[in-house]
């Protein structure tokens, strides 16, 4: 402990919010309380099915609508075809800003239509009636990974590979002879369902063309760096001629870290050297925009009389949608964590990401860790009603402590699960067994 | 479609605008006038974070067409916040927590206003059918709960 | 057609961080000539709160009172780089990296008082007031308005420092996932007791009763304001929420807040917690990282209570009205309650 630590005069305090009387004010300056004189809005002409080859486009009527500017496509994009992941190495480029041949899921961005006003580029959108072929699509993860399920991808698969693997794996131990030696095997299923993030404040931006030939882009980012080093990539610019402002979001749980309106709005503003405004509508964030992913896990443990977890299978499977986001990352994260807070000497586990005909799943709050967690302590519970045990003792009974290995083979340290469970327990007046009650996460009893 | 002159009162001071039939009063607010205190979580009348007062009525300015305003007396956050410190609602907010990314706090003030100017002593479930209608996604409600039980109590002793 | 009752459990861990690409954050530091201390960051608040905890951890690193300390952040152009606020990683890898440029600048801080107090800056202390003190003999002291001043235009000194907090790169072995994705486990348990309307497959959520270990708070009220958030949002997701109700089926996808199901005040439960500190050892100050875990304890405790009530094992969420009456019916002792 540096003696900075010792005696705290601020941290540990609860002074008031910086940003307080910002927002009981309404003085708090969001996105989309920016404007310009100038400002053209940005709307997109959508897929209106889940699958399909674009076969033509026809831009005539919506000329015609008084305020339209101008339409972009694909060919308008410097580097249409990107993959977010791709700043810390994940390949290959697989989503496109607008769709080139394909649509892959209901809601796709196939162009974009700016204009003086919203409405008319609302209307503008809304005349543009692509010539689509509807293709099978396919929307459950298991039927996405059969021989005869429609591709959706062009390296010949519906999964991501992870260094040559169909999956994420984890090894610890031996499963199968662990399941030989224990005395249950207790097996589950469990599902978990898409959610939208439902922040207050939609997603949107604003980007400003500005005489020095730098693009100012307001926006509700996470990840202010992140997002401008990716809209750098696809448009093909130099990174400094980009300036993000932000910092302020409207609550975001994970669903402001995708990079979908600065690069064609951005766009837009190169094309028309004027201010241009993307803000996605209620609809819009439901409906297109990414959700949590739903998740499919089955478990199968090897369990002791003693209620000691022995061995623990699960292949799990992530419905990433129709492309990539964060979702390849998520499943390495749930690889790590799918295990639980547990000391299980054996563990074997396949992580998929999968791609389906729906809209794109990402980051959510508890990325990739919220459908393990679910998942294993329904277990618990399962477990527990199989061997006869309380549910609370069968969970002390194989908490993880200080120094034990985890499935990936990394020692725990800051584990706090038994006063955690201890605190709980106590608090709703729950009686522990004094085996649980005198454990703690420094020292494993000597049995 | 051409556009009208629509004159209502804004926080005391009258206003005169240009709009277009259906245009709403969220739209007139803050794409003319610049006053983005109301905000737009959905323009659907879902989500309660364009609440205005119309004659100490709180109401979505989203699905308020602006020609229905014509000579009422509006009042938005602008309107609440005094020239110096805060309103005791504001007050109890910012105290209490009641805020987080705060998208929602002047449609959640705007209703509490109305409330406590009809009920100066609610209940807990009053409050709680008060603010029904205003999504928060941040805070789970009982900070904004709480905070509106506290305005009262500002209210009633200052 | 009976209400019966239920009691769930369940406990959670939550790793913050997530440095598979390698995961840093800087942080810039300077004082103004009247000694007001402006970190330079390009972080994002998303309405946690991080604005206000950085500043009390750039205050405590300076030995500074909190209003001497202003954040500066959400532009590129003048904020060094963050990789963005995700992964319950903001407090964890910001805060450390503003103690690293703090620390920097409180050493040219001291080395100023030292000349101007005619000491070494070892036997000085910082009273959190904004005073640099002789230690033993606290009469002896310069205030940081005096100190900057001097800093600036006696000694032509500049005080500031610079800090960034990288976990590198975690390589995973694509054979066994061996790999070190994270820097420290928060934890978590809830303890949920539902009431479920066996005519209407209705659940009701009493209360939530939740033990949080998320390290040192750096300021309970926000870490509070996590919880309540974030029990809330548990009790969202296992009742309510989906964008594909009828999934995988893609059909009925809500397009408005009145398709979406979010509950609201009505039907928030009885929240309650107790958190314990136990410091990390690699935080700012011990802090871990708290946003996201407080949405996970809850969910499993929540179903767990309603397979509790009901006498059916639950392995699919949301617990919509139509999966608790399906359950129901497919119970081999549904008509024993
Ligand atoms: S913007 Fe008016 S109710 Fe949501
Ligand atoms: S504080 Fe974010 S929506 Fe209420």
């Amino acid at each position: 402990m540096t003696e900075s630590e010792k005696k705290l005069n601020v941290v540990g305090k609860s002074v008031p919010r910086r940003d307080g009387v910002g927002h009981v004010t309404g003085k708090t300056v969001y996105v989309d309380d920016i404007t310009f004189p100038d400002m053209l809005y940005l709307k997109m002409v959508r897929s209106p099915v889940h699958h399909a080859r674009i076969k033509g486009l026809d831009f005539s009527a919506a000329e015609e609508v008084p305020g339209f500017v101008r339409a972009l496509t694909h060919q308008d994009v410097p580097k249409n075809i990107y993959t977010i992941l791709c700043l810390i190495g994940v390949g290959p480029d697989e989503e496109p800003v607008l769709a080139e041949d394909k649509v892959l899921y209901k809601g796709e961005p196939i162009a974009a239509i700016l204009a003086e006003t919203e409405d008319a580029a609302v209307e503008a959108a809304s005349r543009v009636i692509p010539d689509l072929e509807e293709l099978p699509a396919v929307f459950d993860v298991e039927e996405a990974l059969k021989p005869d399920a429609p591709i959706l991808k062009e390296w010949g698969t519906n999964h991501f590979v992870y260094e040559g693997h169909h999956c994420r794996r984890v090894r610890l131990g031996d499963v199968e002879r662990a399941f030989g030696e224990a005395d249950y095997i207790v097996e589950e299923r469990y599902q978990t369902s898409p959610i939208e993030h439902a922040p207050t404040e939609t997603t949107a931006c604003v980007a400003k063309p500005e005489p020095n030939g730098r693009y100012t882009v307001y926006t509700n980012t996470q990840a202010l760096y992140f997002t401008l080093d990716n809209t750098a990539l696809i448009l093909q610019l130099p990174f400094n001629k980009l300036h993000f402002v932000g910092g302020t979001v409207g609550g975001a749980f994970g669903g402001k870290v995708d990079v979908i309106v600065e690069p064609i709005a951005i766009l837009g503003a190169m094309k028309t050297g004027r201010p241009v405004k993307f803000r996605y509508t209620r609809e819009e964030e439901m409906r297109v925009s990414s959700t949590r992913s739903a998740w499919r896990l089955y478990y199968k443990d090897g369990v002791m009389k003693n209620g000691q977890i022995i061995a623990r299978q699960i292949t799990s499977y992530a419905d990433s949608g129709a492309y990539n986001r964060h979702t390849p990352y998520a499943v390495t994260k749930h690889a790590a964590n799918v295990a639980g807070p547990y000391a299980i000497p054996n563990v074997w586990i396949d992580a998929y990401c999968v791609y389906t005909n729906r809209q794109p799943a990402s980051a959510m709050r508890g990325f990739g860790v919220t459908p393990a967690s679910f998942a294993i302590e329904v277990q618990m519970d399962k477990i527990a009603e199989t061997i006869g045990m309380d549910p609370w003792e069968i969970r002390f009974v194989n908490a993880y402590r200080n120094g034990d290995i985890k499935p990936h083979q990394k020692i725990v340290e800051d584990a706090t699960l038994i006063e955690t469970m201890q605190a709980a327990a106590e608090m709703v007046g729950h009686g522990l067994s004094d085996r649980s009650l005198a454990m703690n996460s420094w020292d494993r009893e000597k049995v | 479609m051409t556009s009208k002159i629509v004159n209502f009162n804004l926080n005391g001071r009258d206003v005169e605008v240009m709009a277009k039939p259906l245009t709403t009063l969220q739209t007139v607010l803050r794409e003319q006038l610049h006053y983005t205190a109301t905000k737009a979580g959905c323009k659907q009348g879902g989500c309660g974070s364009c609440t205005v007062l119309v004659n100490g009525e709180p109401m979505a300015s989203c699905l308020l067409p602006v020609e229905d305003v014509v000579g009422q007396q509006i009042t938005t956050l602008e309107g609440l916040t005094p020239a110096e410190g805060l309103h005791p609602i504001q007050e109890a907010f910012f105290e209490n927590y009641a805020i987080q990314c705060g998208y929602c706090s002047p449609g959640m003030i705007m209703v509490i206003k109305a409330l406590l100017d009809r009920n100066p002593q609610p209940t807990r479930e009053e409050i709680i059918e008060a603010i029904a209608g205003n999504l928060c996604r941040c805070t789970g409600y009982e900070p904004i709960i709480e905070a509106a039980q506290d305005a009262a109590r500002r209210l009633n002793d200052g | 057609m009976a209400k019966l009752r239920g009691t769930g459990i369940a406990a959670v861990n939550y790793p913050t961080g997530m440095n598979l690409g390698g995961d840093p954050s800087q942080a810039l530091i300077h004082a103004t000539t009247t000694g007001t201390f402006m970190i330079s960051l390009a972080s994002t608040d998303l309405g946690q709160g991080l604005k206000t905890v950085l500043a009390q951890i750039g205050a405590e690193t300076l030995g500074l009172p909190f209003e001497n300390v202003l954040i500066n952040t959400g532009d590129t152009d003048t904020g060094p780089h963050c990789m963005g606020t995700f992964a319950s990683r903001a407090t964890h890898r910001v805060g450390n990296a503003i103690i690293m440029a703090a620390e920097e600048a409180r050493k040219v801080m001291m080395e100023v008082a030292a000349d101007e107090l005619e000491v070494s800056p070892d036997d000085l202390e910082t009273d959190g007031q904004g005073n640099i003190l002789v230690k033993g003999s606290p009469d002896r002291s310069i205030n940081i308005v005096d100190l900057a001043l001097a800093a600036h235009f006696k000694y032509g000194k500049t005080i500031s420092g610079r800090g960034i907090y990288m976990k590198p790169k975690s390589d995973v072995d694509p054979e066994t996932g061996k790999m070190d994705p994270d820097s420290t486990e928060a934890h978590a348990c809830s303890v949920a007791d539902v009431e479920v309307d066996t005519e209407t497959g209705e659940v009701t959520v009493l209360s939530l009763k939740s033990a949080y270990e998320g390290g040192r708070q750096v300021n309970p009220a926000l870490v509070k304001g996590q919880i309540r958030g974030g029990s809330f949002m548990s009790v969202s997701h296992a009742l309510y929420e989906t964008t594909a109700p009828y999934y995988p089926a893609p059909d009925h996808s809500p397009g408005s807040f009145s398709e979406y199901v979010i509950p609201g005040p009505y039907e928030a439960p009885e929240i309650e917690s107790v958190v314990l500190e136990y410091p990390s050892v690699n935080g700012p100050y011990g802090a871990k990282g708290v946003g996201e875990m407080t949405a996970n304890s809850g969910i499993p405790a929540i179903i767990n209570a309603v397979s509790n009530a009901i006498g059916v094992r639950l392995t699919e969420y949301p617990v919509t009205p139509e999966k608790v009456l399906h359950a129901l019916e497919e119970s081999p002792n549904a008509t024993s309650h």
